[in-house]
Order: C-alpha cells, then sequence, then structure tokens
C-alpha cells in the first residue's frame, strides 16, 4: 500500500507551497494532481499578488483593513491580519525562490495599483503572475525531490473513527484505483467555476475538493458568496485582468460614458470587484450596453505599456475576438470567477475533522468574506498554503500508524463498476453540467432574488436525480475521462447544492452576495458566516459568528 | 460552419493493434477553435475520445496536438485558419513522445528532460535580508522565456529529436537559458558545461521548426544559440559542436565561403581517424551523385570583402 506522512490533494500554488513546508518539516510527503501541476488553474491569476511592504512606505494594516472593507466585514480579522503580516515576507521569499517579478527603477521590486486599495501594493510579473510564480514552485519541488502522482483523481476520503488517515485515488493512466495512506491529507484542489456556464475557470475546476470535505462531514462557509469579474471576454467568458484597470484602463459604457463615476466617484474603475460589476450589470439591464457588454478601454496606455505589462491580455482578446488592445476598446461583461467560501479550517489549515486541512481557494480561512480583493488569491495560497503544510507535518508526527485495509478500495471501485454498467438512456455528463452551469448563471449570479433561488433549488433536485442514472460512454480504463466527468459532476452537484441553500438563508445583500429582497446589508442579524454540513437529512445550516480584532463594520463606499 | 475532424485515434485496450483514424462531421460556430470541436466531439457525439485540456486560453499547456501536421495548442487555433477545402481538419497526438490514448501522449520523457537541465535558481551563498537588486529590463527579457506553458509543442515536431532520443530539445534548453540569463544565478559555469556535454545545446539541427510552432514567443531555438555564444565565451569550445561553430566561421572568413573538405577535419581533429572514417560513407554517397566538394578549395572573388564584413562584425562585439 502506498503511504506518506503528509498527503497533498492538488498541484496549484497552495498544494506545492504546502507540499514544500510539509518536506522542509522532514516528513515524508507526497502531492496528488489530477493535472500535471504546472497544469493547475493557479496559471491564470494574471496580476499579482498584493503585499505591504514596509520598506515601500506601506504598512500591513492598511492592507488589512482594506481586505476587511473589501469583504465586507465578513472577513474573519483574525485571519486576514495573519495575510496581510506575513505577506511581506512571503514576497521575498518567492523572489528568492526566483519568480522574476518585474523592478522599478532602482531595480528594487516594482508595484501595480489593483481594485478595492488606495497604494499601489501588488506585486506582478507582467500579466501572468500565477504562471510565473507556478512554475519556479514546480522547479522548487523538483529541486526537493518531492514524489507527485501526476494524473490521480481523488475518488475519496478514508474516514475512520472520524479522522482522516489517506485517500482512495485513480491512476489514469492504467486506470486502477489505489489507496494512499497518509497521517494527514491537505486539501488544495482549487475553486469550483465550472458550476456555472460561463466562468473563467478552467476544465478542471470542478470543486472535487470541497466536495469530498463535505462528504466527509467537514463544514463549507461562505458558500454564497461567489465572485463574478467585472471584465471577462465577451463570447467565451475569458479573463481580462483587473490590472488593466490598475494601469488606468476605463470602463465605459454605450454613450460612452465612464459610468464607474455614478457608482464609485472616488475609486472608479477600481472600486472592489462586487461593486464594479453590479454597477456593470445595471448599465447592461438599463440597456447601456454594447451587445450585452460594457468596453474596456486601454487605448490611452499606449502600444508600448500593453506591450510590456499586459502583453497576454492583448494575446487573448487578438485570439479571441481580433481586438487589438493599443487601437480598439474590448467588450466585456461580468463572470463567474472565484469562490469565496469553501472548506471551513481554522488559521493554520486545519478543519474540524482530524487529520484533514485545506488551503487556497477550496478552503475558507475566511479572509475573503463577502468579497475577494483582486491580487489576494495568490496570496492566500502562499501563505495558507505555508501554514498548513506546517500544521499537518506536526500533526503527521505525533500520531501513530493505523491499519487500513485494502478492501476499502472495493466501495470505490464497485461505484465505478455501477456508473460504467449504466445502459444508455439518451442523458450524458455535458448535458446535465450545461443545464446546471445556466441555472447558476440565470439565478446565483450578480443580482439573486429569492424566487430566483428557489426555482435554481428546484432544478439542482431534478439535476441530482438524473445524476444518480447518468450513463458514460468510455467503458475502458486507461485515461477514461468520460467517467471522470461524471465524478466531477456528482462534486459539482453537491457544491451547487450548498451555494443556492446558503444564499437563500442570507437575507440581507453583503459583498458579493446581493438580494433584491434585502437590498441593504444587515449587521445586526447577518454579520456572521453561514455554515453547511451535509447530513442524511441533506445540507444542515449553521451560524459562526465573525471574529473581529480592530475594525468596527462601516458603510461601505467606493 | 461545417467541418470534418480526422481524428487519429488509440485505444490501448483494443484487441485491434494500432491506430486508426476516424472522422466527425460537425456543425460549429465561424469563430470556434480546434478545441471548441473537440469538446463538442467529447461531450455530443462520442464520449471514448480522450484529449487533454484545461483552461481554453493558451495559458496552461494542457491541449497541445498536432493540426494538419504540424504541433499547435488547439484552444488558440480557430478552425477556419487550418480547415482545408473539403472542411476537413487533420488531429493527431505529439509527436516524439509515447501516446497513452488517441490524442494524449506521455509526456514523461519531456519533464525528465526538464529535470535534467537542473531547473531550478541556484544563487552563490546566503540569500539578501530583502529581494535581489536586479534591473527591470533584464527582468523583462525573461519574461520572454518565463512565459513557456510547458505545453511540449516545440518537443512534438523537433527534427532533432526525431533522430537523437537523447537530445534535451527545445522546451528543456529554453529553460535553462532563463537560468544563464538571471542575475540571481550563479551556476552559470557549470550550467553551460553541462548544457554543452552530448544530447545539449550542439545537437539542435536549427530547422526552426520550434520557433513556428511554439504558441507563447518563447523562440527555443534562439535561445538555444544564444547559450551556444555563451558556452564559447565561457571557453567551452573543446568540443564537435563549437568547434564545427567556429571553425564554420573561420574557413567563410578565410575564403568567402565554406570548404567542406576541411571542416569535418577542423571539427574532428586530424588525427581523429574513427570520426573521420565515419564520415567515408557520406563522403562516398556525395561523390556518386557528382555532390563532392573540389579538393583544391578556391577564394571566392572578393573574399578580402567578406572578410572586411567579419573583421566589423567582430570589431562590434
Amino acid at each position: 500500500m502506498l503511504e506518506h506522512d503528509v498527503l497533498v490533494i492538488g498541484g496549484g500554488l497552495a498544494g506545492l507551497r504546502a507540499a514544500l513546508e510539509a518536506q522542509k518539516s522532514g516528513v515524508d510527503v507526497a502531492v496528488i494532481s489530477k493535472v500535471h501541476p504546472v497544469r493547475s488553474h493557479s496559471n491564470a491569476a494574471q496580476g499579482g499578488i498584493n503585499a505591504a511592504l514596509t520598506d515601500r512606505g506601506d504598512n500591513w494594516e492598511d492592507h488589512a483593513y482594506e481586505t476587511v472593507k473589501g469583504s465586507d466585514y465578513l472577513g474573519d480579522q483574525d485571519a486576514i491580519e495573519i495575510l496581510c503580516q506575513e505577506a511581506g515576507q512571503a514576497i521575498i521569499e518567492l523572489e528568492h525562490m526566483g519568480v522574476i517579478f518585474s523592478r522599478d527603477e532602482t531595480g528594487h521590486l516594482g508595484t501595480r495599483a489593483f481594485g478595492g486599495q488606495q497604494k499601489a501594493r501588488t506585486f506582478f510579473v507582467a500579466d501572468f503572475t500565477g504562471q510565473a510564480m507556478l512554475q519556479v514552485m514546480y522547479e522548487q519541488m523538483i529541486k526537493a525531490r518531492v514524489r507527485v502522482y501526476e494524473e490521480w483523481f481523488l475518488t475519496s476520503l478514508v474516514i475512520e473513527d472520524g479522522e482522516c488517515h489517506g485517500v482512495v485515488a485513480l491512476e489514469m493512466i492504467t486506470g486502477t484505483l489505489q489507496i494512499i495512506k497518509a497521517k494527514a491529507v491537505i486539501m488544495a484542489t482549487g475553486g469550483l467555476g465550472r458550476l456555472y456556464e460561463p466562468t473563467t475557470n478552467a476544465l478542471i475546476c470542478t470543486g472535487d475538493g470541497i466536495a469530498l470535505a463535505y462528504r466527509a462531514g467537514a463544514p463549507l462557509i461562505d458558500m454564497e458568496m461567489v465572485q463574478y469579474h467585472p471584465t471577462t471576454l465577451k463570447n467565451n467568458g475569458v479573463l481580462i485582468t483587473e490590472a488593466a484597470r490598475g494601469e488606468g484602463a476605463y470602463l465605459l459604457n454605450s454613450k460612452g460614458e465612464r459610468f464607474m463615476e455614478k457608482y464609485a466617484p472616488n475609486m472608479m474603475e477600481l472600486a472592489s470587484r462586487d461593486v464594479v460589476s453590479r454597477a456593470e450589470q445595471t448599465e447592461i439591464n438599463e440597456r447601456r450596453d454594447v451587445d450585452g457588454c460594457v468596453l474596456l478601454d486601454l487605448r490611452h496606455l499606449g502600444r508600448e505599456k500593453i506591450h510590456e505589462r499586459l502583453s497576454y491580455i492583448n494575446e487573448v482578446s487578438m485570439d479571441f475576438l481580433g481586438i487589438d488592445l493599443a487601437e480598439a476598446p474590448v467588450p466585456v461583461r461580468p463572470g463567474m470567477h472565484y469562490q469565496m467560501g469553501g472548506i471551513k479550517t481554522d488559521v493554520n489549515g486545519a478543519t474540524i475533522v482530524p487529520g484533514l486541512y485545506a488551503a487556497g481557494e477550496c478552503a475558507c480561512v475566511s479572509v475573503h468574506g463577502g468579497n475577494r480583493l483582486g491580487a489576494n488569491s495568490l496570496l492566500d495560497t502562499i501563505i495558507f498554503g505555508r501554514r498548513s503544510g506546517e500544521a499537518a507535518a506536526i500533526y503527521s508526527r505525533e500520531k501513530v500508524d493505523k491499519q487500513i485495509l485494502e478492501s476499502r478500495v472495493s466501495q470505490d471501485e464497485n461505484h465505478l463498476k455501477e456508473i460504467m454498467a449504466r445502459g444508455d438512456n439518451g442523458d450524458t455528463p455535458a448535458k446535465i453540467r450545461r443545464e446546471m452551469g445556466v441555472t447558476m448563471n440565470d439565478y446565483a449570479a450578480v443580482f439573486r432574488t429569492t424566487e430566483g433561488m428557489g426555482i435554481a433549488r428546484e432544478k439542482l433536485r431534478g439535476l441530482k436525480e438524473r445524476y444518480q442514472s447518468v450513463p458514460v460512454q468510455d467503458k475502458g480504463r486507461v485515461f477514461n475521462t468520460n467517467i471522470l466527468f461524471a465524478l466531477e459532476l456528482g462534486f459539482m452537484l453537491d457544491c451547487a447544492e450548498t451555494i443556492v441553500v446558503s444564499a437563500l438563508e442570507r437575507k440581507e445583500s453583503r459583498g458579493a452576495h446581493y438580494m433584491a429582497e434585502y437590498p441593504q446589508r444587515d449587521d445586526e442579524n447577518w454579520m456572521k458566516h453561514i455554515s453547511v454540513k451535509n447530513t442524511p437529512g441533506g445540507p444542515t445550516l449553521d451560524y459562526i459568528p465573525v471574529t473581529i480584532t480592530q475594525w468596527q463594520p462601516q458603510v461601505r463606499s467606493y | 460552419m461545417e467541418v470534418t475532424l480526422n481524428v487519429k485515434r488509440f485505444d490501448p485496450e483494443s484487441k485491434e493493434q494500432g491506430s486508426h483514424f476516424q472522422e466527425y462531421n460537425l456543425e460549429v460556430e465561424d469563430h470556434s477553435t480546434v478545441l471548441d470541436a473537440l469538446v463538442k466531439v467529447r461531450e455530443e457525439v462520442d464520449g471514448t475520445l480522450a484529449l487533454r485540456c484545461s483552461c481554453r486560453a493558451s495559458i496552461c499547456g494542457s491541449c497541445s496536438m498536432r493540426v494538419n501536421g504540424h504541433a499547435k495548442l488547439v484552444c488558440k487555433t480557430k478552425l477556419r485558419d487550418v480547415i482545408q477545402h473539403d472542411h476537413k481538419v487533420l488531429v493527431e497526438p505529439m509527436n516524439n513522445m509515447p501516446v497513452v490514448k488517441d490524442l494524449v501522449a506521455d509526456m514523461k520523457p519531456f519533464w525528465d528532460k526538464v529535470r535534467a537541465i537542473q531547473p531550478w535558481l541556484q544563487p552563490d551563498g546566503a540569500a539578501p535580508e530583502r529581494e535581489y537588486i536586479a534591473p527591470n529590463a533584464t527582468m523583462l527579457h525573461l519574461t520572454g522565456v518565463m512565459s513557456c506553458i510547458m505545453c511540449g509543442a516545440c518537443v512534438s515536431d523537433c527534427t532533432a529529436l526525431e533522430v537523437d532520443k537523447n537530445f534535451l530539445g527545445p522546451a528543456a534548453l529554453a529553460k535553462a537559458y532563463r537560468f544563464l540569463g538571471d542575475p540571481r544565478d550563479d551556476a552559470g559555469n557549470n550550467r553551460l558545461k553541462m548544457y554543452g556535454e552530448s544530447g545539449g545545446i550542439w545537437d539542435c539541427t536549427r530547422c526552426m521548426e520550434c520557433v513556428q510552432v511554439c504558441p507563447k514567443g518563447v523562440a527555443p531555438m534562439e535561445r538555444i544559440m544564444s547559450l551556444r555564444d555563451q558556452a564559447i565565451q565561457a571557453g567551452f569550445n573543446n568540443n564537435n559542436g563549437a568547434r564545427h561553430t567556429e571553425s564554420f566561421s573561420e574557413l567563410v572568413k578565410h575564403s568567402g565561403r565554406l570548404d567542406e573538405l576541411r571542416l569535418p577535419i577542423k571539427t574532428f581533429g586530424m588525427f581523429n581517424f574513427p570520426a573521420l572514417i565515419g564520415l567515408l560513407p557520406v563522403g562516398l554517397r556525395a561523390l556518386r551523385r557528382g555532390k563532392m566538394p573540389p579538393i583544391i578549395h578556391k577564394s571566392i572573388p572578393g573574399a578580402e570583402k567578406v572578410r572586411r564584413i567579419f573583421e566589423k562584425v567582430e570589431g562590434k562585439k
């Protein structure tokens, strides 16, 4: 039986950072990922990573305050303080590992402006910061000789006596299921964007870790908080970085007006994402749109700056729309981008299930609360990836070995065989996924209503029913992506249900959650997290108070 | 738009040996990519088709495969740019790698070679308390290679790798270049020595395929040429590759054109009989086809002008 002290699930930035830290503390660590680590969705983070460096005249309290304000006072301030205090050191450490951050004219690290923040504190590599960081983090994995199970797909967690003791996973290239025993497991599986159609997220972002932890008894929190990014490309929903606006781009409506004047007179285009997305959607709904979009205008930045700092988004807008950003504005609209909620953890990544940790987008500490600031997600992966790696290593050292029966694998094997044995009924995982995606995008988006959420809940119930008998065409074992889609769809449907029930519960508007019937923030009744737990009777809700340290809620305007 | 994807299929579990082609007729949007079409097949027509893909935006590097015979990132490839007169598009897995199933290539050899170049920053001594100071222009220059997404397109279409499995290949060597160009890395000489060994920078045949197929403009071959330059500058010129390059330019400088008979002698050394005897079959074939260079090599008219060009260029360096 394969066995490790610490097993990290997911090869993105949170997972790799966790693995490196665990390895450094001398325990035996491995990473398992359903794609090669450098294919992970951390790649897609474009704009940068936030940190307040004191030698730049910045301070972490300002960063923390703006993160708290950005979260619409739903973020836990103890966790946000850790995030912002440790950020500076993390940037220096990344630089030492080899990330080729952009410099200023003195050769020191340079910064750019980002949304929801008064100071320019976003460190960056052109507009592919995530990719540049992920490549370097993977270099460090090669250097440290950490074992990576590439293209292994998680089917379940091994839970015995309420503790996590490893996983069952499918080796895709052979199609065999195996147990990998571990004293501690760190979930770092990223987001769940594919619940929505369209989304900026990659096809692999299917909420696997969130659903598996939920099934294993770990509660999820803040699931109703789904971020719509203000600038996603017309047609295919590909992301256009906030750095475009950070560098000075304008948002225009069909009349050519910089409409953000009306919604955020001080911060304009650099208000926080929930605010900008709602503003755009309002313009679109009130018919000041251009073909269902608003326009992002970069022309005044000049070709040189675009080429030097925003080359990737110029590449994608040329590729997909034939638009040269130096010549013409590009049509954009709000698109599903990020899940603020996730597996509830403490500041060391621990869930309530002993032996199970989580970090990155699949986790919720909660540092993002109701709305994540741009360039805080990369920071989240690095800070809480490191902390969970350290904590899991310590836990694994004190943990005595537990016997796991080889036969545990047969549960999952039987499930696979049952799916493959289903007869054709005209349905496919793709059809169900698309209906789910459209439903979520119609009803659980920028503007929500109780009625719409109710429709979504009913619709999801029907899709879950259909899911029980959905057949797959591919009956082989080697690299059977067909069966993986079916399994992923099961994860996504579970996640979708938790989003909708949490959103129905929150009877106010806060951060990314805007309910037409309750347009105001209601601190008296709703300054609390909604937690959702899997029980035999379905999702069960509970409340968790928000931790406040030094910032009392105030009116939020930009 | 109507399209027929002609897809090379391979099922390792099938009783039938080898691969076969399968056609899929589809109706797609005018702006669709090859990936859009393949995903449509997988979701609506044939769930057994295996391929890798993830980000749909040319950043994850998953979906490299050959389209009409050349490696492409299919999420970045518009159907209308590759469709033939008969509406057909040929789709095959990457070359120079074993096939796992259908369009899925086994990239293990690719990653083994990336690992072989010691792909991590190797500074000398302890790190400074704050960041390393580095000129922005240098870092900007490195973003050109750092934008490599390890998709494997260049390796798929590398003509040197086709005949020389030992060759590190364009992707690994482009990554190698990134460390040589990084002012924080202090292992330069070790690296140049290592990359100059058999299978390294001198094995590239300069066919330009990697430059053409790279979807991110990394231009691996140009990086390899720069590494050669750096290796010679650093004095790592005691090998066939470096001697070949130096002799080539020396001979052209001398007579205005290449003395093809003296080139191997200067490259391998006058008394390196095994290597020279190894060239005999080539020589005999050339002789048979009337392509043997003249025994007595003559300078071209105006050879001294060529020499002056060389001197001018060398003066500029």
